[in-house]
């Protein structure tokens, strides 16, 4: 019966209670769930995390690879996002080509990483011009209870922070047996995280459940940083076919640097 | 304030052009540039959707195919669909969708392709703009007329229509490119992309940004409309 989409009188309910400001689980509306990390979901990689957020639970994992850098960037080295939707997540997923939030998550990542500056690339350069590392963080939503790319950024921020650098040997390739030549460049104070708002009629909630998640008719994620001393907003996306108000955006914009704030605090105390 | 590349004020867009009607094998067609920026749109359907499983008697569907033609850039883009074009597909389909009343033609697909000619940074939002005419053009019955414009910040100045000189820019903050829709020239926003850096206080003059610069682009599409059916 779970994999049945949800039912109208479902999200009628919902638009009630959002409206009054209440929530199933005793939550107000932009209230998030208990956030908890571990590390070293694998030691086979170079870096991993498993972040809880509530009952949706995502692991990011960390791969290095030597290889040329792009042709516009000569002395940096190389970030890739990827992941996908596992079956294993929910009954909404079926094997077979990606579905687009299998394709979504790891943009919205990528961006939100990459725009914040984090990971030092030009301290990643092994042969100017030629040889350079490749960091590849990989995505993989274990139990989806909603808010998939907030648990995501989060796993993936705290993946980086977790990870080494392989050393290579005399003809430049990885050892994975001699030890770490020191924590992958990471540019100090900055630990991206992604905020999403979720929109049922005129109700705007933080951190959905699955349930909450597919009775609301549009999302935005805004991925935040820290720069120079001050709250930047480095990416964002909305999805699905409703609007925002300009109204609704301002509103947004206020409760932005207290979430990133409430939330920031409790990654750090894991990092 | 910075000296852009072109000589243009910080709410200046390139010039704009609309034309209506440039594919007359589909059912609506329309071509939109920003300066060098160039994408043409057709639609076509209504239609009866195919394979028929996909058919939902409660709605029609919008289906939406955005891609950039091979010589469009410098770098050849290799044909066929990416993670990017698929991405930005997405995005569009959601920037027209909430004019459109779907409902009113339940079994069926809406096919809107939008292609890019010449690219110069913006090539998402003139999509829009041309995918936005090319339905009016079709006769589809829509609440207002979609306006699309990438809007941004060079270092600490908010800026509208970035071109790919600006979207490579280099030194203090950076550029922030971050491409928005607008239902005609009210407040609600189809549209929201961002990557960059840009404080989330700043966010109010990019909307009042959004609201100059929309009108201006309705403008255009009005006009090549009337042109169409004079």
């Amino acid at each position: 019966m779970s994999s049945m989409a949800i039912s109208n009188q479902t999200i009628e309910s919902f638009k009630k209670m959002f409206s009054e400001g209440k929530r199933f689980d005793g939550r107000s509306l932009t209230d998030s769930r208990e956030l908890k990390i571990e590390y070293n979901v694998s030691n086979k990689a170079e870096g991993s995390a498993r972040v809880k957020l509530g009952k949706t639970e995502v692991v990011a994992g960390i791969k290095l690879q030597v290889g040329a850098p792009y042709p516009d960037s000569p002395n940096k080295g190389n970030l890739m996002v990827s992941g996908d939707l596992l079956p294993i997540a929910s009954p909404r997923v079926e094997m077979g080509p990606p579905q687009f939030t299998a394709i979504e998550i790891p943009r919205l990542v990528d961006r939100a990483i990459r725009e914040s500056s984090m990971i030092h690339l030009d301290k990643l350069v092994i042969t100017p011009g030629e040889k350079v590392w490749t960091v590849i963080i990989d995505i993989y939503p274990i139990n989806d209870d909603g808010n998939l790319i907030d648990a995501a950024t989060i796993a993936a921020t705290a993946a980086l922070h977790n990870a080494k650098l392989p050393a290579l040997d005399e003809n430049g390739k990885i050892d994975y047996h001699a030890p770490s030549t020191g924590k992958l460049p990471l540019r100090e104070g900055i630990a991206p995280i992604t905020v999403s708002f979720f929109k049922l009629g005129n109700s705007i909630i933080i951190d959905p459940t699955r349930e909450e998640e597919e009775a609301c008719d549009v999302r935005v994620s805004w991925g935040v940083s820290i720069w120079n001393g001050k709250h930047v907003i480095n990416s964002c996306q909305k999805s699905g076919a409703e609007i925002f108000s300009a109204s609704e955006l301002e509103h947004m914009m206020k409760i932005l640097p207290n979430k990133f704030n409430e939330l920031s605090e409790k990654l750090k105390s894991y990092l | 304030m910075i000296q852009r590349n072109s000589g243009r004020k910080a709410d200046e867009l390139r010039p704009m052009s609309a034309k209506v009607g440039v594919v007359p094998n589909a059912d609506g067609s329309a071509m939109f540039s920003f300066g060098d920026t160039v994408a043409i749109a057709a639609v076509y359907g209504p239609r009866q959707l195919h394979p028929q499983h996909m058919q939902d008697p409660s709605t029609g569907i919008l289906r939406v195919n955005y891609d950039l033609l091979s010589f469009s850039v410098y770098d050849r883009k290799k044909p066929g669909p990416s993670r990017r074009s698929q991405e930005i597909s997405k995005v569009t389909q959601w920037a027209l969708e909430p004019v459109l009343d779907l409902k009113e033609f339940p079994n069926t697909v809406i096919d809107v392709q939008i292609y890019i000619l010449q690219a110069d940074a913006g090539t998402r939002t003139a999509g829009i703009n041309a995918a936005s005419l090319a339905l009016a053009h079709a006769g589809i019955p829509m609440k207002n007329l979609v306006c699309s414009v990438a809007l941004g910040k060079l270092d600490q100045d908010i800026v509208a229509d970035l071109d790919k000189s600006e979207e490579d820019f280099e030194g203090g903050e950076g550029p922030t490119d971050f491409p928005i829709a607008k239902i005609g020239t009210g407040n609600d926003f189809s549209l929201l992309q961002l990557d960059g850096k840009i404080q989330p206080e700043r966010v109010k003059e990019i909307i009042s940004l959004a609201d100059v610069t929309c009108k201006q682009i309705y403008e255009v599409q009005k006009k090549a409309l009337k042109e169409a059916f004079q």
